[in-house]
């Protein structure tokens, strides 16, 4: 029996080993050396010191802050809705099925829509406002990846309030809060893990959105993955790309961490 | 009062439906325009689609995403169901979680770092960049989602099964085969699914992967709109989005069999499932 067991695990572990571990430790190897092949601290040196990439890691975080914040206004009032509709398993299914779509498709189809002689600039013209140039600037790029976000974050607070016990919402009427009261201290409390998931569902992709920025954005949005995939495939300095996928690593579990660990006691209180 | 907050709500649906489903209606409209922009509609056509079907560099595009997408995910889905049934078997709980982190990794890593560091993978070990290279990154990402889709299921399993089994002189292969697969079978067949549809649906890591002369669906959708409007990519949208409403209506199935099967449990873990999309 054993024997069979260690069986299973050998293709997994292979797995494990060469596109798991191997690739984590190759883009930390990487980021040591300069675009001859030097062994050199030089990267990070660049990014901690020219103001450039600083600048330019601030402003990702900050974009992916804001279509976190976005997406979180659109999506909570839809799940909670949500969850009192009939045959909510099919409004469900509706929200999912925008995200089997090719995410360039979507982002392609924006170009029409936001484009000089597009609908959004023909209902502007129509009520007066005048066209405007919407297309490649940062507002174009913040309202797409919201759009395309938004079912991600609705998801994770619809499922934590389908699962909220009814009986509480009964107990706090009972007990005279008013429907805000209920909102404010039973319902939103329970929700929180559902809002914490989706915030990590939709920040973390936020900051390596470089089809967007490039298709949207017009170049002008530099986002982190924006500027890895310019190392990487244009510019080919791999060593400045794997320092930046470094700091966005970091940047990843920093925020797995912030959203996370509250969640882990949650759990484990459950069981 | 009722009523009105009804209405209120509901307007409120129907306005986050519209704007979910409006780039997709906007584009699926501009595929039958005659005129060759994705502003102003001249006049009703299938051109656009006969475009889709007589561009063969296109059509042989599309079957390459497919074959990769049906490869990859059967791949996926054999290592990613035996993985699991190796992390159940695993009895310290310490190497179980650690096992699970690292199966999670590429799940919660951004595809620019996934493809990057694949790249840097592939180009460390000497590997031609291609049709190979693309499918074992599609391979890699897709395990992890198996693991998870499989794995509840195995715990859902009896163990007292697979004792009672092994008294009565069952063999390790027919444990497997008589108790262990079907137990776990819609798990592989969600896991399948879902490995088949983060396939096609990957644009960043093939990106990253694909090299010079291979290409899918997505990093050719990609280089054409940074060309511009093309209404045959308007045509095919249209086309993708017929074949998503299949997939989904199919996953809707798969649901339905598992929740059938196992009572009404099941059907928030399933949902939980849905989530990781």
């Amino acid at each position: 029996m054993k024997q069979t067991k260690t069986f299973y695990f050998v293709p997994y572990s292979i797995w494990l080993l060469l596109f798991v571990v191997a690739p984590l430790m190759l883009i930390l190897y990487q980021s040591f050396f300069d675009i001859q092949g030097n062994f050199t601290f030089a990267n990070y040196a660049t990014y901690f010191q020219s103001g450039t990439y600083l600048t330019m890691t601030f402003n990702s975080i900050f974009y992916a802050f804001l279509i976190t914040l976005f997406t979180l206004l659109i999506s909570y009032p839809t799940a909670y809705l949500l969850v009192r509709t009939k045959h909510k398993q099919l409004w469900l299914l509706l929200i999912i099925l925008p995200t089997w779509i090719n995410l360039l498709l979507k982002a392609y189809a924006f170009i029409g829509i936001f484009s000089m002689n597009g609908t959004v600039n023909d209902f502007l013209s129509f009520t007066g406002i005048g066209r405007q140039q919407i297309l490649f600037t940062d507002m174009s790029f913040l309202l797409v990846a919201s759009y395309i976000e938004i079912p991600f974050m609705i998801l994770p607070i619809y499922n934590a309030l389908e699962e909220m016990n009814p009986s509480y919402l009964k107990a706090s009427n009972d007990l005279g809060a008013n429907s805000w009261e209920t909102f404010r201290r039973v319902i939103f409390p329970l929700s929180l893990n559902g809002v914490k998931s989706g915030v990590q569902a939709v920040f973390i992709p936020s900051l390596s959105l470089f089809m967007l920025t490039r298709l949207i954005g017009g170049n002008r949005v530099i986002t982190l993955g924006t500027a890895i995939e310019q190392h990487f495939l244009v510019t080919e300095n791999w060593g400045m790309g794997s320092t930046i996928g470094v700091i966005l690593i970091i940047a990843m579990f920093l925020m797995m961490l912030v959203t996370g660990e509250k969640k882990k006691k949650g759990a484990v209180h459950k069981k | 009062m009722t009523k009105k907050n009804f209405k209120w709500s509901n307007l409120y649906l129907l306005l986050v439906f519209v704007v979910l489903y409006a780039p997709i209606m906007y584009l699926i409209f501009y595929s039958f325009n005659e005129g060759g922009t994705m502003t102003s509609f001249t006049g009703f056509t299938w051109d656009n689609y006969a475009a889709v079907f007589e561009d063969t560099r296109l059509m042989g595009i599309v079957l390459d995403t497919f074959l990769v997408a049906l490869l990859a995910s059967l791949l996926a889905t054999v290592i990613g169901t035996f993985g699991a049934i190796g992390i159940y078997y695993v009895k310290k709980r310490n190497t179980r979680n650690t096992l699970l982190s690292m199966n999670n990794i590429l799940l919660v890593s951004p595809d620019v770092i996934i493809g990057a560091s694949f790249l840097i993978l592939f180009t460390f070990i000497g590997f031609r960049l291609g049709f190979t290279s693309v499918l074992l990154s599609h391979v890699a990402f897709s395990i992890p989602i198996v693991v998870l889709m499989v794995l509840p299921k195995l715990q859902e399993m009896n163990p007292t099964m697979l004792k009672a089994a092994q008294d009565l002189g069952a063999t390790n292969l027919q444990v497997l085969t008589k108790i262990v697969l079907p137990a776990i079978t819609p798990g592989i067949l969600a896991g399948y699914f879902m490995a088949f549809t983060y396939s096609l649906d990957d644009f960043a890591v093939t990106f990253f992967v694909t090299g010079n002369g291979f290409s899918t669906l997505a990093v050719e959708i990609y280089s054409r709109a940074r060309q511009g409007v093309s209404l045959e990519i308007n045509a095919l949208s249209t086309l993708m989005f017929l074949f998503a409403l299949i997939l989904v209506i199919g996953y809707y199935f798969i649901q339905q069999y598992n929740m059938s099967k196992k009572h009404k449990q099941n059907g928030k873990k399933n949902t939980k499932a849905v989530t990781l999309l």
